[in-house]
């Protein structure tokens, strides 16, 4: 059997907050008993809302927290273990909210072969990956200018090319869409999912906007700091209800047919995209 | 009462060798009360009208009336304009300043001049029509989770009592429950007060089901300006605007286009399941 | 009025100033800047504000960015300026109340103006030529001896070349939050020194608490891309000197040697009345 490339067994992390004294006033369980498979080469989504815990499990995966009861393998490799930090950050490359506050050169270029000079990579290896991770996400024609007169769709990609370059087997993408417009969201997603489907490289999107998920190959549902759901997009979203009761929605094309299937129309469970609900309807 | 733009235009850095046009020609008039969602992708021009509307930013040519007044006259007093027309921008929660929520929820109306009682009072009103818990008035603004900051930040420019109320992306970062949340806040708020309200968004989704006009800029031109209804109509051009009506117009139109005689006029999931059903129904399709 | 600030933005060109190496660059705008101060009359200005043009010149980095940072430091400029014109005692010009102009201040202010410009656009050059990376790279490699007193040079250069881009962005978020305030019926322009330090409360409170909220995130960012100190790291730019650095060096002496020649020797007809 393959090793997992994410595995979590019974991961717990604690806040705990002091008042002045230096007295612990309250413990709050931001994950509590989570355990998760995640294969090489999956794209996966996992959804939740604000404090749901979805970010904290995102930093326990870069070893950038680790947990507090439980243990997490980064491809086999335990993020407790200070000797491994190294490793494991450069198998799970991080891809963070604000765009702005992500890209440390101020050029393009630069700021894609900032992992890979962290790496000890030698000067010639150092421009080849800056070269293929702005092929990967488009920006080739970027790489001259400053980040700030970029639009933050862009932003986002440079900073997911500055991942690319550390040759990492998965991204974990922490909400990367939230602060963007709907173009820059698209472009975003596009490139996330080319890498998962030419690179094959593993992705962990974390996100609470529902078209963004229809193409994971798995979808997990966190609340209260648990895993709640978990399954295929169609076998998700097909419990709408459920979803509901975990301050999510769903697509529009799917609350559709599920206000039709009420009405007593003949369509399938699951339905994701606008273009499933008018084959369907037009086979009636 | 109204707001009318006449021929507005603003040019960006009109004294370098490329002069961007935010603004191009932006005429439209806003009548008392109304509901208007400002829609527009980044860099259509919408952030740049909005700051116009409060007088933050001068136009290169052309006119702003407010109630009658041009608010470029050398007389009229700008203050004035901004106690009317409350703008709550992009991340509000970023212009916390205070110790307490209630403190600053004060600044916009001892700003104004109002004596501490009655600043006080209006805050306390402010605070009151966001649905904020009063147990939380002497909180600090920063210890708060984001969709409460906003509230809070929305009650500030409320608490000044504006005549109109422009929100620039009052959802932005928020997940889909606090979006529905605040959406619902506001929407009561314009029902309540009967205040004009301005809702600028690149989503066609949220506002959709809000408001009872739309106006789409793209390239600094106000490209529709009519009920949504209509302006979903042209879903094929909104697209090239990197704007997209909302999902259940194309599936309408792609229903239609298959042959099936249905209204494709629906903007809601709703009214959308009803005239499937209705459709599906004459064409015996279904029972 | 606050984005109109240059110092710390790069502008792109395909210049022979922009390919020269950063330390030939920093050593070449300290010699600049002793130059400058080096001179003491109107033909030691002349032959550094040549030297500045050409350089410029050089550049093609368009003049207008260059003036550009001059109207930030105006207020600086005014300021230093009328305070050497009213202040230097000598032969009285003109006099009016209880100000007294003097032929000796007025020359002195002249001079102090021009020294002033000359400096700010000669730093800018620098900036604008040179990618804060580069710039930061081109100190730590010159200043590595440092290293041998335990100051952690490196990780000077990095905080640098971190300040230097989040320059422009702090600077359209001031812009942002002095916007929104104003929406409020902030005024921060009325009222006297106590009541307008006042009401920059509003504006530095937000400004503060997202200069920290962003540098939580950006330390984060680094450490996920595996940001450890200086040792270990390879450059993806490393800096070697080429013929064209070697000849800016001698420039440099020459210009050195020029301006002291100057400053001894050189007056012009006019200056000895």
């Amino acid at each position: 059997m393959d090793t997992k490339i994410v595995k979590s067994e019974g991961l717990v992390c604690e806040y705990i907050t002091r008042d002045e004294e230096g007295n612990v006033e309250s413990i709050k369980k931001a994950l509590d008993g989570v355990d998760v498979d995640i294969n090489p080469g999956e794209f996966v989504a996992i959804l939740g809302h604000n404090g749901s815990g979805k970010s904290t499990f995102a930093k326990h995966l870069n070893a950038i927290l680790t947990p507090s009861e439980g243990t997490v393998w980064i491809d086999g490799k335990d993020t407790k273990d200070p000797s491994y930090l190294w490793d494991i950050r450069q198998t799970a490359g991080m891809v963070f909210q604000n765009p702005d506050n992500q890209i440390i050169g101020s050029v393009v270029e630069e700021d894609v072969g900032f992992g890979p000079e962290n790496m000890g990579v030698p000067t010639e290896e150092i421009w080849e990956r800056v070269d293929e991770s702005l092929t990967a996400v488009k920006m080739q024609k970027f790489r001259t200018h400053s980040p700030n007169k970029l639009s933050g769709g862009q932003k986002q990609r440079v900073a997911i090319a500055g991942v690319v370059a550390m040759h990492p087997q998965c991204i974990v993408l922490d909400e990367p869409t939230a602060m963007l417009d709907p173009n820059g969201r698209k472009d975003v997603i596009r490139t996330a999912r080319a890498l998962n489907q030419v690179e094959k490289i593993t992705i962990i999107l974390i996100t609470h906007y529902m078209e963004e998920v229809i193409y994971a190959d798995k979808v997990i549902v966190m609340d209260k700091g648990k895993i709640v759901m978990q399954g295929t997009p169609k076998e998700i979203f097909s419990r709408v209800e459920e979803l509901k009761e975990h301050r999510l929605d769903v697509p529009q094309a799917t609350l559709l047919a599920e206000e039709l299937r009420k009405e007593g129309v003949p369509l399938s469970r699951g339905i994701l995209t606008k273009e499933e609900l008018v084959k369907e309807l037009c086979q009636l | 009462m109204s707001i009318i733009v006449n021929h507005l235009c603003h040019v960006y850095g009109a004294d370098t060798s490329q002069p961007v046009k935010a603004l191009d020609d932006v005429s439209f008039e806003i009548k008392d009360g109304q509901f208007i969602g400002l829609i527009g992708h980044t860099g259509s021009g919408k952030s740049t009208l909005i700051q116009h509307l409060n007088g933050l930013m001068k136009a290169t040519s052309g006119e702003i009336y407010y109630n009658g007044k041009d608010i470029y006259d050398k007389d009229y007093k700008l203050k004035d304009l901004r106690s009317k027309v409350g703008l709550v921008f992009q991340y509000p929660e970023h212009q916390l300043f205070e110790v307490t929520v209630f403190k600053d929820v004060c600044f916009g109306p001892l700003n104004q001049g109002y004596s501490q009682k009655d600043a006080e009072l209006r805050a306390f009103h402010a605070l009151r029509m966001v649905g904020f818990p009063e147990e939380m008035y002497y909180r600090s603004p920063f210890d708060l989770s984001g969709g409460q900051k906003r509230r809070v930040a929305i009650a500030g420019v409320l608490a000044m009592r504006p005549e109109v109320m422009i929100l620039d992306e009052p959802t932005a970062g928020l997940d889909p429950k606090g979006r529905d949340e605040i959406l619902d806040q506001i929407a009561r708020l314009h029902k309540e007060y009967n205040m004009t309200t301005i809702l600028v968004s690149h989503s066609m989704e949220d506002v959709a089901k809000y408001v009872e006009r739309l106006i789409v800029m793209n390239g600094g031109k106000v490209m529709f300006d009519d009920v949504p209804r209509e302006v979903f109509k042209h879903y094929t051009e909104l697209e090239e605007m990197g704007l997209a009506a909302p999902e259940v117009t194309y599936i309408l139109n792609d229903l239609k286009k298959s042959g099936i005689d249905i209204d494709t006029t629906a903007i809601t999931v709703d009214e959308a399941a009803k005239e499937i059903t209705r459709a599906l129904r004459a064409a015996n399709k279904i029972r | 009025m606050v984005r109109e600030i240059t110092i710390g933005q790069y502008y792109h060109a395909d210049s022979v100033i922009h390919k020269l190496d950063p330390r030939v660059k920093l050593m070449g705008t300290l010699i600049y800047v002793i130059g400058l101060f080096v001179v003491n009359n109107a033909l030691g200005y002349l032959v550094v504000a040549i030297t500045l043009g050409t350089v410029i010149g050089l550049s093609k980095v368009p003049i207008k960015f260059m003036v550009r940072g001059l109207k930030a430091v105006m207020i600086v400029l005014l300021l230093t300026v009328s305070l050497n014109l009213f202040l230097t005692p000598g032969i009285q010009v003109v006099h009016f109340w209880i100000f007294t102009i003097t032929m000796e201040g007025i020359k002195a202010s002249a001079y102090m103006a021009i020294r002033l410009v000359l400096l700010i656009m000669g730093c800018s050059v620098m900036t604008l030529t040179t990618t804060p990376n580069h710039l930061t790279d081109g100190l730590e490699k010159g200043l590595k001896f440092l290293e041998v007193f335990r100051i952690p040079v490196h990780e000077i250069a990095m905080m640098m070349s971190i300040a230097l881009r989040f320059i422009p962005i702090l600077l359209e978020e001031t812009d942002k939050i002095m916007k929104a305030q104003a929406a409020r019926c902030a005024d921060f322009e009325s009222g006297g020194i106590i009541k307008r330090a006042k009401s920059m409360v509003p504006i530095l409170v937000p400004l503060f608490v997202s200069a920290f909220r962003r540098a939580n995130d950006l330390a984060m960012a680094m450490e996920a891309r595996c940001y450890r100190g200086g040792k270990g790291r390879t450059k993806m730019k490393p800096l070697k000197y080429t013929g064209r650095d070697y000849a800016g060096y001698i420039l440099m002496a020459v210009f050195m040697a020029i301006t002291i020649f100057v400053a001894i020797y050189g007056t012009l007809p006019f200056e000895n009345f």
